[in-house]
Order: C-alpha cells, then sequence, then structure tokens
C-alpha cells in the first residue's frame, strides 16, 4: 500500500490537515499536497480507468506529463473534468470524482474491453466499423459518442461561477521554468539590466534540484534557490510569477501563460485564473526533463510509476508507493531513487539494471547500502491486477520466453532515461537534433525559430537543453541567460554532482520480446496504445510518424504524449529499420498544458463580449419600452412595446400610425461619411453605380456600391454639401466597411487624387419624421429653412436652424410617407426628439422601430442590403438598372457585372409576391422546381428574400428572387410553407403601395 | 502574432492592431480588360513558399495602408512601405536581398 511516511515532506504542513473527498469516499492530507501526493498518502492506488479497455489506472508521474490521474474535480458551477491531480493543489473540501468507468471504479462494466484487447489492436475502429454502412447512423455513431471523450463535459445550462482575466505584458527576456536553470538564467539576464519575467509552473521554486540534493555554490540546493529568490525579489526589474504555466510560444516572442490564482482557494473573492499576454524580445526555456517509461509487459498496472516521480513524493510529500518497491532502469538516476527510498525505510528487493553492467558511483552506493543490483535483467513481466503484487524477470537480452525469477513487490519504479521537455523550443518552428549518447532530441541552438528580425528567439537552457548533471546546468542555463540578454560573461554558479554511467538506450523489454509480451507493453496508457499496435501500424504502411499518431492515437488527449512520444516513436523506428533521427517527432503545437475556455474568453463575456454602441436617443428608448435589436454593434429599437402589447402589436400599431398621422424614427445609426476635396466629384463616380457629378449642391440621389465582382455592398442616399463635397449616406451595419473601402481605393490605387474622408457617423443624431403630419410638427417647431412643398422637395436638403438648432434637413423617404430626416450635432439629438415628441402630440406621434421601417419600405418595394442582397446579387437582379449609369466608362463593379453569368437572361431577378390565402410566407422560403440537381437535390427556382405581413394592405406580401421573374407577371408558383405545406403566391410587381408615389410628394 | 511596424505613424504594434489586405501589387483591370486578365485580378494570388509582399492597413492605429515584406515560412519582416507604389522600392529589393540570396526579385 502506499502510505506517508511519520515525518519529512519538504512542502507539506502537518499542522494543517485538509480534508477531502475522492468518489465520496472522506479522505485526508496535508497543506502543500498535491491531489496526488494526498491520495497517495491515503493509500489510494486505484485512480482511473483507461480511454479504451478500461484497465486500472494508478499515478505514473509528479507533473504535468501525468497521463493517468485525471479527476472531475468539484462540483456545479465549478465543476471541472480532467483535472490532473499531480499539478492540482489540494484546498480543503476538494471533491474527486474517477472518470471512464460505470458503474463503479471498482466494477467496471467497460472493462469487459480489455478480454477482448487482442481484437481491439491499432485501426480496429476505422476497419470495424465500415460496414454494414446503413449501421453507421443508428448503431455505430451513437453508440462511439456515447463512449468517446475522456471525462464528462460540465452542464451546458451551467454558468461558470468564476472569473478570468487576461493581462498583457512586456519583457526584454521572458524566462519560461523557475527551476535551478531558470533561476540561474533569469539571474543573469536580470543582472545585466534587462525586464525579465520569470515563471514557474508549480507553487514552489527550484524544480527538481531540491529533491536531488545538489549542493551548488558550496550550499544546499534548497538554500541557493532561496538566495536567488531573494536577490531578483530585491530587483525592480524582474517580475515572479509562480503557479504561472507557459502553454505556448507564438509569432515573433509572443507567449500565453496561464497564472492559477485561486485554484487552490475555490471561491475566493478574485480572479480564479489569469491568462498572461506576454511580448518578449527573447525567451529562455528552462522546462526541464520529463522522465521515460521502460517498455516491459504490465507496465500500465497501478503501482508501476516513473523512479523520479517516487523521488518526488517521497521528499516533497513523504509519501510513498509501497513496502517493497523493484527498481528498474536502463541508467544512473533511477539509483537515486532506489538508494532515497532505501534510506526512508522502503525495502528495494532489487535493482534491475538493462545495462551489462553497472558499476559507477551511484551503483556503487547503492551495493554499499546492502541493495541488490540485478545487472542485463529485464521485467519480464509485472503480476498484479488492480495493483502490482510482483514481477517476473529474465534477461534483458532475450525473448522473455522464460521466467528465470519471480520478485514480490507492491510497486515498480522504473527509469527509461529522461527526454528534455521541447516542447516551447519547438511551438515556433525550432527544430530538434537527435542525440545520440543521451538517447534524446534537444533543440538545435543552430536553427531556433526567428523573430520579425529574423533573428532566433528562443534559447533553451540546463536540461531542457540537454545539458542533464546540475553542473551542466547550471553552466548553460548562466549562458542561455547572458546570450538572452546580450550581456557580457560573467562566471556561472557552480554544481557538485555525481558522475554517472552512461544509459543504454532501452525501447523494448527484453529486447527481442515475443508477441504476447509486446501486446501488454504500454506506451501510452491513457490512450491505451501498446507496443504491438505501433509495431501494426507500420507493418500496415503507417510510415510517417503523423500517420502513425493519428492510426494508433498514440500521444493524443490530454497529455498528449508527453512520457509516450520518444518510447512510441523509436518502436516505430525499428520497425521501420531507419535510425531514429530519421522517423522524426510529431509536430509540437501549443498549448503545452490545457487551457480553460474561461482564461480564453476572458473577461470577455456578457456586456463585455463586444463594444455596445448607442445613438444619443438610447436612453430615451430604454425608458419608453424599447425592444431592443442588434445591428451591427448597434443597439436599434426593433419596436416600443406599450402594456399588455404582443411585438406583433405594436410594429402594426406604429405602421398604422405612421402612416396615418406621425411617426418619429432614431435614424442616429445611418452611417454618414463626409468625402470631400477638389477630386471628390471624380471619386464618387468612381465608388457608386451612379453619376454623381452631376448633382448640384442641395440636391440628394439615392446611390448604389458595387464591389469590383459587381455584387451589390451598400446603398443609401447622398447629398452634394458643395462643389468638393459629399456626405454618404450608408447602411447602419455597413458604415465602418464601407469608409475602410473608401479609404483602400484613395490610398492604394488612386493615391495621387486630392480627396479627403471622414466618418461622421456619431457626430450626428439624426431623425426621421414620417407621416402626412411631418411638415406640420416641423413648422410648429419653428425654422428659418421653407418647408413648403416647392420650396424644399422631394430629394433636396436645406440648412438653417430648427427650434434654435443648427440642423439640416433631408426631404428624403424610406417610407413612401411624407418625411423629412433632420441631421443634428448628437449632443442636440435627446432635445430635438423630445421637442418632436412634445409638439406631434396633437398628431398622436409615436416613436417608431426597425420592424415598421422594414415593413414599410416592404410595402414600398425598397430593397434592403442583407436581405434582397447577399453578396451574389447584382443591381440588375433588383431591377434598379436605371441607378446605373450608362455614360460612365468606368466605376467599381462595371466590369464584374459584365461577365457572361452577370448578364445571362436566367438569373433570379426581384419580384413582389402575393400569396393567395393572404398567409404571410416564411423567410427565404423556397420555390422547387422540376428535377434534381447533380447532387440529387430538388431544384428551385426562387427564393423569398423579405417576407411580412402588411398592416396596411390587411395580407401578407413577400419580395423574392424568382428565376427570369419579371417575365413572369401574374404566374403563380409554390413556396414550401412552415411543416412542408406548399403555399400559392402570384408573382406582383414589388410595390405594393402607392405605385404612383403621391403620398411622399405633398 | 506578428509584430509589424507601421511605416506612416512610426509605431510597431501587435497584429491586432493591423488588418491584412491580401497580395500587394495587384493592377487593377476594369472595364475593356479580357476575361483572363479580369479572372487573374479577381482572383489569382501568388501564394510562395519564402518572400511575400502583403497589404496591411494600421486598422486601429493611423488608419494608413502600407505594405509588408515578409518570409513566410520563417515570418521574418524584410521591410514595410507606404502602399503609394506599383512595386517593391529599390531599397527593400535590396534588402531581402541581402536575407535571401536566392530570392528571383519581384514579378
Amino acid at each position: 500500500m502506499s502510505h506517508r511516511l511519520d515525518t519529512g515532506g519538504r512542502l507539506i504542513d502537518r499542522a494543517q490537515k485538509l480534508e477531502f473527498t475522492f468518489n465520496g469516499k472522506r479522505l485526508q492530507g496535508y497543506a502543500g499536497d498535491t491531489l496526488a501526493s494526498a491520495l497517495m498518502g491515503a493509500g489510494q492506488v486505484l485512480l482511473g480507468r483507461s480511454f479504451k479497455y478500461h484497465r486500472p489506472r494508478g499515478l505514473v508521474a509528479s507533473g504535468a506529463e501525468e497521463p493517468n490521474a485525471l479527476f472531475g474535480l468539484g462540483e456545479g458551477p465549478r465543476f471541472e473534468p480532467n483535472q490532473r491531480a499531480t499539478t492540482t493543489e489540494l484546498f480543503a473540501g476538494a471533491k474527486l470524482a474517477s472518470q471512464n468507468h460505470w458503474p463503479s471504479l471498482e466494477y467496471d462494466i467497460g472493462a469487459v474491453n480489455n478480454a477482448f484487447a487482442r481484437f481491439l489492436t491499432a485501426g480496429f475502429y476505422y476497419k470495424m466499423f465500415i460496414h454494414p454502412r446503413a449501421f453507421w447512423k443508428h448503431v455505430y455513431e451513437p453508440f462511439i459518442r456515447r463512449t468517446a471523450g475522456l471525462g464528462r463535459a460540465p452542464d451546458p445550462e451551467t454558468v461558470d461561477a468564476d472569473r478570468y482575466e487576461q493581462l498583457y505584458a512586456f519583457a526584454d527576456v521572458l524566462v519560461i521554468g523557475g527551476g535551478i536553470a531558470g533561476l540561474a538564467a533569469a539571474r543573469a539576464a536580470a543582472d545585466a539590466g534587462n525586464r525579465v519575467i520569470l515563471c514557474e509552473q508549480a507553487a514552489h521554486w527550484g524544480g527538481r534540484a531540491p529533491v536531488d540534493g545538489v549542493e551548488i555554490d558550496g550550499k544546499g540546493a534548497g538554500d541557493w534557490v532561496e538566495a536567488q529568490l531573494a536577490a531578483l525579489r530585491a530587483l525592480p526589474n524582474v517580475t515572479l510569477l509562480n503557479r504561472t504555466q507557459g502553454v505556448g510560444v507564438h509569432d515573433h516572442g509572443y507567449v500565453l501563460a496561464c497564472q492559477r490564482l485561486a485554484d487552490h482557494e475555490p471561491g475566493a473573492d478574485k480572479p480564479r485564473q489569469r491568462l498572461w499576454r506576454i511580448r518578449a524580445a527573447r525567451i529562455v526555456t528552462a522546462t526541464g526533463a520529463i522522465e521515460r517509461p521502460l517498455s516491459f509487459a504490465g507496465n500500465d498496472i497501478p503501482g508501476v510509476m516513473l523512479a523520479s516521480a517516487m523521488r518526488d513524493y517521497l521528499v516533497n510529500w513523504a509519501v510513498v508507493p509501497g513496502k517493497r518497491v523493484v527498481v528498474v532502469t536502463n541508467n544512473d538516476d533511477a539509483y537515486r531513487s532506489a538508494i532515497a527510498l532505501h534510506d526512508a525505510g522502503v525495502t528495494i528487493p532489487a535493482i534491475i539494471d538493462a545495462r551489462p553492467d553497472s558499476d559507477g558511483a551511484l551503483a556503487q552506493a547503492a551495493r554499499a547500502r546492502g541493495i541488490r543490483i540485478a545487472a542485463g535483467s529485464a521485467i519480464r513481466k509485472v503480476k498484479g491486477g488492480k495493483r502490482v503484487s510482483g514481477v517476473e524477470l529474465c534477461a534483458q537480452d532475450s525473448a522473455g520466453a522464460a521466467t528465470a525469477e519471480h520478485i514480490e513487490c507492491d510497486a515498480v519504479a522504473m527509469s527509461g532515461g529522461f527526454s528534455p521537455v521541447v516542447h516551447l523550443f519547438s511551438h515556433c518552428g525550432g527544430k530538434l537534433i537527435w542525440d545520440e549518447a543521451g538517447g534524446f532530441f534537444r533543440p538545435d541552438p543552430a536553427r531556433p525559430p526567428l523573430g520579425h528580425d529574423g533573428q532566433g528567439f528562443v534559447i533553451a537552457a540546463g536540461s531542457a537543453n540537454g545539458a542533464m548533471a546540475a553542473s551542466d546546468v547550471l553552466v548553460d542555463a548562466h549562458a542561455a541567460g547572458l546570450s538572452a540578454a546580450g550581456a557580457k560573461e560573467t562566471p556561472a554558479p557552480q554544481a557538485k554532482a555525481e558522475p554517472e554511467a552512461p544509459m543504454a538506450p532501452v525501447w523494448m523489454m527484453p529486447a527481442r520480446a515475443e508477441y504476447d509480451l509486446r501486446m501488454k507493453m504500454w506506451l501510452d496508457p491513457q490512450n491505451d496504445v501498446k507496443v504491438s499496435d505501433v509495431q501494426l501500424a507500420a507493418r500496415e504502411g503507417y510510415e510517417s510518424v503523423e500517420h502513425t499518431k493519428r492510426y494508433t492515437t498514440l500521444g493524443m488527449a490530454t497529455d498528449q504524449g508527453k512520457i509516450s512520444n520518444i518510447n512510441g516513436l523509436a518502436i516505430l523506428a525499428d520497425s521501420l529499420d531507419r535510425p531514429i533521427p530519421q522517423v522524426g517527432t510529431t509536430t509540437f503545437r501549443p498549448p503545452y498544458t490545457p487551457l480553460t475556455m474561461g482564461t480564453i474568453a476572458g473577461e470577455a463575456k456578457g456586456p463585455l463580449f463586444q463594444p455596445l454602441r448607442r445613438t444619443p436617443l438610447y436612453d430615451w428608448h430604454e425608458a419608453h419600452g424599447a425592444d431592443w435589436e442588434p445591428v451591427g454593434q448597434w443597439r436599434r429599437p426593433y419596436c416600443f412595446r406599450r402594456a399588455g402589447e404582443s411585438r406583433h402589436d405594436a410594429v402594426m400599431r406604429e405602421v398604422r400610425q405612421t402612416r396615418e398621422s406621425l411617426g418619429l424614427l432614431d435614424a442616429s445609426t445611418l452611417g454618414k461619411i463626409l468625402v470631400k476635396g477638389p477630386d471628390a466629384a471624380r471619386f464618387m463616380d468612381m465608388l457608386y453605380t451612379n453619376m454623381m457629378s452631376t448633382l448640384k449642391p442641395g440636391r440628394c440621389r439615392y446611390g448604389l456600391m458595387c464591389n469590383e465582382n459587381g455584387f451589390l455592398m451598400d446603398d443609401g442616399v447622398v447629398a452634394r454639401l458643395s462643389e468638393d463635397a459629399f456626405l454618404c449616406h450608408t447602411t447602419s451595419g455597413g458604415a465602418d466597411h464601407v469608409h475602410g473601402w473608401m479609404e483602400d481605393w484613395l490610398q492604394c490605387e488612386w493615391w495621387d487624387w486630392k480627396v479627403h474622408t471622414v466618418n461622421l457617423t456619431e457626430q450626428f443624431a439624426q431623425i426621421a419624421i414620417v407621416g402626412p403630419y411631418a411638415r406640420k410638427v416641423l413648422e410648429k417647431l419653428g425654422s428659418d429653412i421653407d418647408l413648403g412643398r416647392e420650396a424644399l422637395p422631394f430629394m433636396e436638403w436645406h440648412e438653417g436652424t430648427l427650434a434654435g438648432m443648427p440642423a439640416r434637413i433631408f426631404r428624403i423617404s424610406f417610407s413612401g410617407e411624407l418625411s423629412y430626416e433632420v441631421a443634428v450635432p448628437a449632443g442636440h439629438g435627446l432635445a430635438l426628439w423630445q421637442k418632436l415628441v412634445e409638439a406631434g402630440a396633437e398628431f398622436g406621434v409615436m416613436p417608431y422601430g426597425t420592424e415598421a421601417l422594414h415593413i414599410m419600405r416592404a410595402e414600398k418595394g425598397f430593397i434592403m442590403i442583407g436581405d434582397e442582397t447577399d453578396g451574389t446579387v447584382i443591381p440588375q437582379d433588383l431591377g434598379l438598372n436605371w441607378a446605373i449609369s450608362k455614360k460612365k466608362d468606368d466605376f467599381l463593379g462595371k466590369r464584374g457585372m459584365e461577365r457572361t453569368a452577370m448578364v445571362a437572361s436566367d438569373r433570379w431577378k426581384l419580384v413582389g409576391l402575393e400569396t393567395l390565402d393572404g398567409s404571410v410566407l416564411p423567410h427565404a422560403a423556397l420555390a422547387p422546381a422540376e428535377g434534381v440537381n447533380a447532387n440529387g437535390q430538388r431544384n428551385t427556382q426562387g427564393r423569398v428574400t423579405s417576407s411580412y405581413h402588411s398592416p396596411t394592405l390587411g395580407k401578407g406580401i413577400a419580395l423574392a428572387l424568382v428565376a427570369r421573374g419579371p417575365e413572369r407577371m401574374g404566374e403563380v408558383i409554390e413556396f414550401q410553407g412552415d411543416g412542408g405545406k406548399m403555399v400559392p403566391a402570384r408573382i406582383v410587381e414589388t410595390c405594393f403601395y402607392d405605385k404612383a408615389g403621391e403620398k411622399q410628394n405633398v | 502574432m506578428l509584430i509589424l511596424t507601421c511605416p506612416c505613424c512610426g509605431v510597431s504594434a501587435e497584429e491586432t492592431e493591423f488588418s491584412n489586405g491580401g497580395e500587394a501589387h495587384l493592377k487593377r483591370f476594369g472595364p475593356g480588360s479580357s476575361d483572363d486578365d479580369f479572372e487573374s485580378y479577381m482572383f489569382n494570388r501568388k501564394n510562395p513558399r519564402g518572400v511575400h509582399f502583403e497589404r496591411w492597413r494600421h486598422a486601429y492605429g493611423c488608419g494608413k495602408w502600407f505594405i509588408a515584406a515578409r518570409c513566410t515560412v520563417t515570418l521574418e519582416v524584410f521591410a514595410t512601405y507606404p502602399a503609394q507604389t506599383t512595386e517593391p522600392p529599390a531599397d527593400v529589393v535590396k534588402k531581402i536581398k541581402a536575407r535571401r540570396s536566392e530570392w528571383e526579385g519581384f514579378a
């Protein structure tokens, strides 16, 4: 049984006991524990089930590389799946639930897969679920979906209770990793005066050196770390961030790091996590190295752990995995674990060393303690089910056909050597080289990722750079810090390290293991990928390591193969009979560890999700029952509801009132762009399909804007302010785009034209006064502008004062009624609106919203950008040929409109529709035609673009694009109604109301 | 995320401060042009592995368009220069040649 020792544990505070539960069972740990050390201390070995075979799973590692110990943590609005026990700090009341089993962890039905493991090889799902075809949709897919995925997704309706935030930071040198390498590099760069940020994933600093008992500059590693921290804290140019995981290195030195502020104290009054978005000129990755497992049969049984992790648990948290621990290795470092465990009172029955002889300083120290060393040996097989009960030995240089010896034990410590954590160096294109002596890939200093200046911006340091001995680590890291800072040489800290005998590459144990052993050798315990699976993939032709990864799922999911990657590709290389560097690694992509969606969103949620634009009348609308509708980033009233009224009722009332008497519309969101300069008229002729240069000052013209494809992009009324100035009204959503479009052509194509553009949209409040009493109400307000029928005729504008305010009055109409649009400086908007409401009271004035506006324009057959247009519609499709100048040699879109498809006679063109039964057609309803297209879909001959109930006509009206529509006036065609019912509708003209246009001309 | 320097206002800023406008130095073909020329202007774009010229607008800054000469493989930015030119200026070409001797020049 794993258990807690009575003494020791450099990170725990035995005075502070913390209660927590695991699958409902009450357990106890100490402050300073991780979930993993607390569970281990409480004797919990079985922690979960594997993904595919539902095999029992226990702890393997002590850091971010842990593949097995993943839990659902917390409840309700704080529930989160796949929390890594090894990197999550214990807190009082933590609720852990294991994953991937049913009905319980101890008795799992899914474990039946394990019995069929012989058939569930790599690619099983691909091969199995192809036939019969019809089974996919109803049998296979629902089954696979139910069993797929690690853990359980949080309830979609539950809102995360925590806050998250983001922070931007800048550094000359960013050091990722706060072990002795990171501290040395940060110190070197900081002493040279650089702005330094140092981040460390754990809560404590110093990494593994204090565990290993390294001596640095005559001090114990722990003391040296404290001294470095004190020195760095005293420097104003240094920022130290613990509990901060560097997760990704991106283009040009952009780094994301996630700081866990309240994960260890849920409910505290602070953000749970903070995403640091750091720009660094140079980045030092001091991310250390990760121990590799060894591939022997049964290496996935709970109780088999990495040797260095056992040492971490012992020294940091005073927990040990068992009473009798067999150590198996191909290198000297595992001897340190054996010695540490032995010295703590754990029995070490044997160190099984795959190397033929073992006689280094560490081996001698082990022997001196009476520990048996079985050189040239291998574990043939681990015995046990839900936990280790013993191991069988055989010679490493054999097929493992027979057992030479059986040793009883309750845990196995394994070490297959170390691999530098090269992920962050590689994220942005840094290349690796194979280190034959160390048996690992390490960063190639000659091929780092390049910054905007073409210079390398990532430097690996310490064991992340392949310098494994503490003495080499410090020299390397100090040099990396100086190099990142561009500083002159200074003496590096000195560490004393025991000399190590060379490791021997061991990718399989025993070396020529037979099939039955190989199919029990786990490479990736999270995804259940075994040596036999990778060999099968190689036999089936998956020669690329990337393909093998996808075929076998090796190195996928939450741990991204941190411990399995190198072992897997070594097996692949062996199967393909190629050297390892030729096979190469899979691509390392960010993030190094998973990021929460919360940190990615940060504060950008709810009202802060995007900026909200308000017109000067926003508060008045809000106070008068506005039913809001988003229009781009604007919020506009859809309608103004009165007590007891439905939305529909309100809209109908607003239309009727406006047509019969007087309505007011807040048109302030309308785009208003000033185009001014000696070449303004020439420029306007290029922008619009119409001839704008002939427009007289004081006059207005409705204009169309197309892109170079000839497709209609925006429309609006243009007012000529003076000989050299035009005011372009655009759609509410299109103003910024249109302004950008103008600037693009002026800056990049016609840069010698003398024109300026200014987006004045927010400078003016604009109010439409609409209805038979529109003139009367304006006259009541008092103006120096003659508003008479002839004095200010339709499509003219005059400037003057209205109710004492400076105003431009445009006589334009989007409703077909007598209508004025009045623009006043934004600050006067509310005052004018209130005066209009007051003066209009005798006419029963009402504000109306966007829906009434839509209905009135549809009754008149006026198009709406985004309804009648969708980016594939040319003005000619909408019957707007009259607005396309034939006299101009050129305008934007002219050449595009001349293409064969645009002049084809069978294009869908705009018509009006009247349903025979008076009902309202569904929006976007299609009109089917005879036959099917190449994809077997029914042909269509038309589509509804706008559809409303017209209160004016008392029936449903619609606009639609119909093939050869205008040639088919009076024809009845069927549209698909709700529920598949066919609705016959007659093709009519687009204008339903006041066809002669008399109402707007009074 | 790239760092770009706006040649108009001189600010070096995050990519999010700019908006990309696709390939630079396109020649516009309008009315009277052949179908092939118009198609090429509208739709055919270079996608080089290496030196590339692209339009950027300092959208959340001074608002000016400019052109960046950039390596699509290493993301090195050789130079940025104002958009008011139909081809890369001589000094920019020289800078690129100095970093990429195998580059065949702007075509």
